[in-house]
């Protein structure tokens, strides 16, 4: 069809009269709800692919953030096995950030205009990563509970209809849950250790809890864009859903560890099955995503430094690139 | 006067010991100093490619480390051999130990040492003591792929951009003084030699130097001078950088004695 290339520039207004509009967006909903993947080339509506840019892009952007705070143990790791491990970890991260990058190309979007949202402040990345990571527990923390909760939160995005993020998540989710593993080992290691292992185990579980509890964003009665996105098959859960799993999974597992959660409204519910949790502050939430949580303005100027101090290295690779295509030229 | 069997048995590990932590610690401090670009680098690629040759170089650490402790006897492991010795008892190549820079300096120092690893490795899979013969075997297929990124960028860097060249040929002409102690024996590798366990150091400067010179032509970059004063890193004489990197990386075990992490 010669106008996929139009439509795959999201122009779906573009040559199309309303009743055709309407037709195509038929179409493209009966596709979804047969559970057929949505591909770079197919007709979608302008919204979706907005929606998906946005959210991919937070992912992205998310996965080279998060190398910051656990990147700031690499040189200080407790053993060398640790480092190694951690080492890994980070890179994988980085790794996520690439496919994810590559999975928004694919939708008419290019790696430098992301980061450049990135850098200016436009696009969001998770709130989480604004929290700072002031002692090794902290690393095995986020291993723990901040990989637990972007598993959680993963998992159905497998099955997301649009196809390049559904199969850049299922590569994603496998690394992931080692990386959990990996977290909640280091928590098992302090917690049975000296008293100030234990302590920086506990100290750490009562930093991360809570905004934990909160990556799984706003409660469903004030979540904007809950109902349209599981509509379009890009959620499968809500936000309550998976973040009640999240604690029902957790709680046991810290129980396992004889740390505390920090919450005393937290109990066991015979009926439902399921733990009870006290109010989550979504004021602190709210100012994190304002930009005044404890890290936000050192993990932007982190990513800028990082950008500034290589722009020469990256203009040289491209003179240089340049420089040996016109040598080809002339030799040919 | 010969030494009995079980003395030169016994000098002989403690030949092996520190001829393992000279070649081990080189690739360890390389990896911690990497390890500070993690999440800093240029490009995200970048970030990907110095994690992964920090990974390797700390494999290589690990493997000689643990070999140092077994030698050294009693219950010691890789982590006191890493965390628990004293600057002083480090017996890396200066080189290594020298600050990050920008990336530009990074890469240079990157690409001196991995032509010097790639020299070393190819002569010590041929060593008699078959633990660093199985080291180098696998390492220099690492070393292969770390010298590919590394001049690369040095050919980029050169032949890119007026800036760039600069800034790389300043980098050059800063470290190339930590070079010459790559070729002189420290008494660890005198020793190694003359039981036939390691190449003489002098042995890889022809081969360093036609690799590196290969290089830099390409990159339109300005061999610097030799200066004839050597860094004694591998003597356990270092600079002022090293305490400062040990500070940092052995914080935690030092801090904690005693504790398993």
């Amino acid at each position: 069809m010669y106008t996929q290339g139009l439509d795959s520039l999201g122009a779906d207004c573009l040559h199309t009269s309303a009743s055709e509009r309407a037709a195509l967006e038929q179409r493209f909903q009966s596709k979804v709800d047969a559970e057929e993947r949505i591909e770079p080339k197919d007709w979608m509506p302008d919204a979706y692919r907005q929606t998906l840019i946005r959210q991919i892009s937070q992912h992205a952007h998310s996965e080279i953030v998060g190398m910051l705070p656990e990147g700031n143990w690499i040189t200080r790791a407790p053993s060398l096995r640790r480092k190694a491990v951690l080492m890994a970890k980070v890179q994988d991260e980085g790794g996520h950030g690439m496919y994810l990058y590559s999975a928004a190309e694919t939708l008419g979007i290019s790696r430098d205009e992301l980061l450049e949202q990135l850098l200016t402040g436009a696009a969001k990345y998770s709130s989480i990563f604004n929290y700072p990571t002031p002692t090794w527990a902290d690393v095995g923390a986020i291993g723990w509970l901040v990989d637990g909760a972007a598993i959680m939160n993963q998992i159905p995005i497998c099955k997301c209809s649009y196809g390049p993020y559904a199969r850049a998540m299922v590569r994603i989710c496998k690394e992931e849950s080692f990386h959990q593993r990996q977290g909640f080992e280091i928590m098992m290691t302090l917690s049975r250790g000296t008293p100030e292992q234990r302590r920086m185990a506990q100290e750490a579980l009562d930093r991360w809890w809570w905004p934990s509890l909160m990556m799984f964003g706003p409660n469903d009665a004030t979540s904007k864009h809950t109902a349209q996105s599981m509509r379009w098959k890009i959620k499968r859960f809500t936000n309550d859903e998976l973040r009640q799993k999240f604690v029902d999974i957790t709680v046991p597992q810290a129980e396992f560890l004889g740390l505390r959660v920090p919450d005393p409204d937290l109990q066991w519910d015979e009926a439902s099955q399921h733990y009870r949790f006290g109010t989550i502050d979504w004021s602190e939430f709210q100012q994190i995503l304002q930009g005044n949580g404890p890290c936000n303005r050192e993990r932007v100027e982190a990513r800028q430094r990082a950008h500034e101090g290589g722009r020469w290295v990256r203009e040289a690779a491209m003179a240089y690139a340049e420089k040996r295509r016109q040598r080809e030229t002339q030799a040919a | 006067m010969s030494a009995s069997p079980v003395e030169s048995s016994a000098a002989s590990s403690d030949v092996l010991r520190r001829y393992a932590l000279t070649v081990g610690d080189t690739s360890l401090i390389l990896a911690q100093r990497l390890g500070e670009w993690i999440g800093h680098a240029p490009a995200l690629e970048e970030d990907l490619a110095l994690a992964n040759i920090a990974l390797d170089l700390l494999g290589q650490a690990r493997y000689l480390l643990s070999h140092a402790a077994e030698l050294q006897g009693g219950e010691r492991t890789e982590d006191d051999v890493a965390f628990l010795r004293d600057p002083q008892d480090f017996l890396n190549l200066s080189l290594v130990e020298q600050p990050n820079g920008d990336f530009g300096q990074t890469i240079v120092r990157q690409f001196l040492v991995d032509a010097w690893q790639l020299e070393l490795f190819e002569r010590l899979q041929q060593s008699s003591e078959p633990r660093l013969a199985d080291l180098a075997a696998k390492a220099i297929k690492e070393t292969r792929y770390h010298f590919r990124f590394s001049s690369g960028w040095v050919v980029r860097l050169g032949d890119g951009t007026e800036e760039s060249h600069r800034r790389v040929q300043t980098a050059l002409d800063a470290l190339w003084r930590f070079t010459h102690e790559m070729f002189v024996a420290s008494p660890a590798e005198q020793e190694a030699a003359a039981l036939g366990i390691a190449p003489d150091p002098a042995s890889l400067a022809a081969g360093w130097s036609s690799r590196v010179d290969e290089v830099l032509k390409e990159a339109t970059l300005k061999r610097p001078a030799d200066v004839a004063y050597s860094w004694h890193g591998k003597r356990g004489q270092h600079s002022e950088h090293l305490s400062r990197l040990l500070a940092e990386m052995q914080s935690m075990q030092r801090t904690y004695p005693g504790a398993q992490w």
